[in-house]
């Protein structure tokens, strides 16, 4: 933190001051971002250069990127990870992904509704509730959720991980819905009300469609979280058939890693593709809809 | 249990409820007006039905059965034994236990503070308008997005292993420590090293209320001639810090619960779950082995409150410090 990092935007009162100083300032400002950048980035490009070198390369070269890139550890993917395709993987994870989002839109919003729409005796208490959970360690409910889920047979089945996400247990996005819907326009609802519209028709036709950025950067928050879950899938799912990505590369880690090194790095790399495509794609929703929508309201 | 999740609105917002209540103009009959209430609550409560359940099935009856297996000894296969308190004695005397609660606090106390004023340091820099500034932002705050990953896990195991890249560049300096990931005091540092690599979440949150501090307050004290650090010590911070109160708060709680990461770069190590010498061992991941490996679910339970009642201390103790020193605007 530099002197100059501290200084936010001084208006330039005297137009001589302000250039002499914007020139140095501006190549100091840049090259601070751009060391920090490529602190952020080396990770990132470690992992591509090494899913193109020989397994004993990765660790103990430290050229990041090799002077023969080889491209074997992609093909070497095709045989699977212990006789199970890699597609395996990610068609369990896109079930599991996908289902978490459409269980989150649904369920939060009908809830964000009542919350910020619907006046009821006992609303407020349920808002307190709902934020306590949002501070509650999860690992208080990780044994007893696994022991109803074993009662109810259902280890080893998609249900612990999709049941949850259907029941609104996520309170951090009915808050996130709750805060926009509180700030549409009330004269819109009130409206349709003197035309005698139900509430379900108001949250259909006229809420719903208006929390659409709420609603964006839930889904991409929910399908990012379901993608990069590991705890849940180590707790409940036990055959390698219905393993997510996140268990598969475990798995490499655990099994294959000695023999095929090289193979797991580019795994990695695979792996993190849909998290990266979401972000480059939807990157203004994630950031402002974290950043704005909560803040002020 | 994302990491992208944590960061949320300043915790003004979390209290507040801040819907105007509105009156009609001519108040309907009384009869009417109870009819149209009571159907509104039918309404509310159909519309949150599915919370409800949630909230009742998976949230408070497992609340309450957690806190009846802490007290019992209870292996999933035969039915829960009443033991009183034994599993307290037992934890709070197993050295295990006593080192995943040692190397916790050390990562919550080491990579937290860390963590955010590398935060609140980039928001500083990127606070200042220049070209570039959106692309910095997004690229700052890709990590929080991925960190959570096995694949980061991976690649940071690797890159602080033994003759790699930072094994490597600290040799050139003269310090020869040999890998991160295998020298049991050293382990949980790669851990805050990538903890802290994901600065960006909590700087966005940052950057967000630096825009909202008014620029008049700025050209007032440099008319007074305060200084840089004058103005960053006296108008900045006591105007940002209901957003970094907020940030201080979800991030220790986190901090507190971290698992994958540590299960991943500690995996592996000599038959260890948790880094060598349990070396990365941290309080969450002795619970799953207590509870998922060794099929002690009372155990694990009694270890899940006490990390509870941890995080509801520190929590009360943050919510009480609050007043000192976390400044909220009238009327905001």
């Amino acid at each position: 933190m530099s002197a100059q990092a501290t200084e936010i935007t001084p208006a330039p009162t005297a137009k001589g001051g302000a250039l002499r100083r914007k020139l140095p300032g501006s190549l100091a400002w840049h090259i601070g971002s751009l060391l920090i950048l490529a602190v952020i980035l080396y990770p990132v490009i470690w992992v591509v250069g090494g899913s193109f070198k020989n397994s004993d390369d990765i660790v103990g070269s430290l050229d990041l990127f090799p002077s023969d890139p080889i491209i074997s550890n992609y093909t070497r993917l095709s045989e699977g990870i212990a006789d199970i395709p890699i597609s395996t993987f990610f068609l369990n994870s896109l079930t599991l992904a996908v289902g978490s989002v459409i269980g989150i839109l649904v369920s939060c919003s009908l809830t964000a509704y009542a919350f910020a729409k619907i006046k009821f005796a006992g609303r407020n208490l349920l808002f307190t509730l709902m934020i306590g959970t949002l501070l509650l360690p999860y690992h208080v409910l990780l044994i007893p959720q696994y022991v109803l889920f074993r009662n109810m047979d259902m280890i080893n089945t998609n249900t612990p991980l999709l049941l949850p996400k259907y029941l609104a247990t996520e309170a951090f996005f009915v808050f996130l819905m709750v805060q926009f819907m509180r700030n549409l326009p009330r004269e819109l609802d009130e409206a349709a009300r003197l035309d005698g519209c139900g509430h379900f028709r108001i949250y259909w036709s006229i809420v719903l469609p208006l929390s659409r950025p709420a609603l964006i950067t839930s889904a991409i928050f929910t399908f990012i979280n379901a993608w990069n879950d590991f705890m849940g899938p180590l707790i409940y799912l036990n055959d390698p058939e219905k393993y997510t990505v996140s268990l598969g590369l475990k798995m490499f880690v655990d099994q294959d890693a000695v023999a095929n090194y090289g193979g797991m790095i580019a795994m990695s790399l695979v792996a993190l593709l849909p998290v990266l495509a979401f972000f480059l794609a939807f990157q203004r929703y994630l950031i402002d809809g974290m950043a704005t929508s909560g803040l002020k309201g | 249990m994302g990491t992208a999740v944590t960061h949320a609105p300043a915790m003004e917002d979390l209290t507040q409820d801040s819907e105007p209540r509105h009156r009609p103009a001519k108040s309907p009959r009384p009869a009417a007006l109870k009819r149209r209430g009571r159907r509104e609550t039918l309404a509310g409560y159909l519309f949150m039905s599915p919370w409800i359940a949630g909230f009742l099935l998976l949230t408070a009856g497992p609340m309450v059965a957690s806190l009846y297996f802490a007290f019992t000894d209870y292996n999933l296969f035969d039915a829960p034994q009443w033991i009183g308190l034994d599993n307290f004695s037992e934890m709070f005397a197993d050295p295990r236990w006593q080192n995943s609660v040692k190397v916790t606090l050390w990562y919550v106390a080491v990579g937290t503070p860390i963590k955010l004023i590398a935060a609140l340091g980039v928001a500083l820099l990127l606070a200042q308008k220049r070209r570039g500034q959106a692309f910095y932002r997004a690229a700052f705050y890709a990590p929080s997005l991925i960190g959570a990953s096995v694949s980061i896990a991976i690649v940071w195991k690797a890159i602080f292993s033994d003759d790699a890249v930072v094994d490597r560049t600290q040799k050139l300096f003269g310090i020869d420590v040999g890998g991160w990931t295998g020298d049991p005091d050293l382990i949980i540092y790669s851990l805050v090293a990538l903890t802290v690599w994901q600065f960006g979440a909590p700087m966005v949150i940052f950057l967000a209320g630096l825009k909202q501090v008014p620029r008049e307050l700025y050209e007032a004290a440099e008319v007074d001639g305060a200084g840089t650090f004058r103005r960053f010590w006296n108008i900045t911070l006591p105007m940002i810090s209901p957003v970094l109160f907020f940030n201080v708060l979800l991030e220790t709680i986190h901090s507190f619960q971290i698992f994958s990461s540590a299960y991943i770069v500690g995996g592996g190590a000599g038959g260890n779950a948790c880094g060598p010498a349990d070396g990365s061992m941290v309080y969450t991941c002795y619970l799953y082995v207590q509870g998922f490996e060794n099929s002690r679910m009372g155990l694990a339970s009694a270890m899940a409150w006490v990390l509870l009642v941890a995080v509801a201390l520190v929590t009360a103790v943050l919510f009480w410090s609050q007043k000192r020193w976390v400044h909220y605007e009238e009327g905001a």
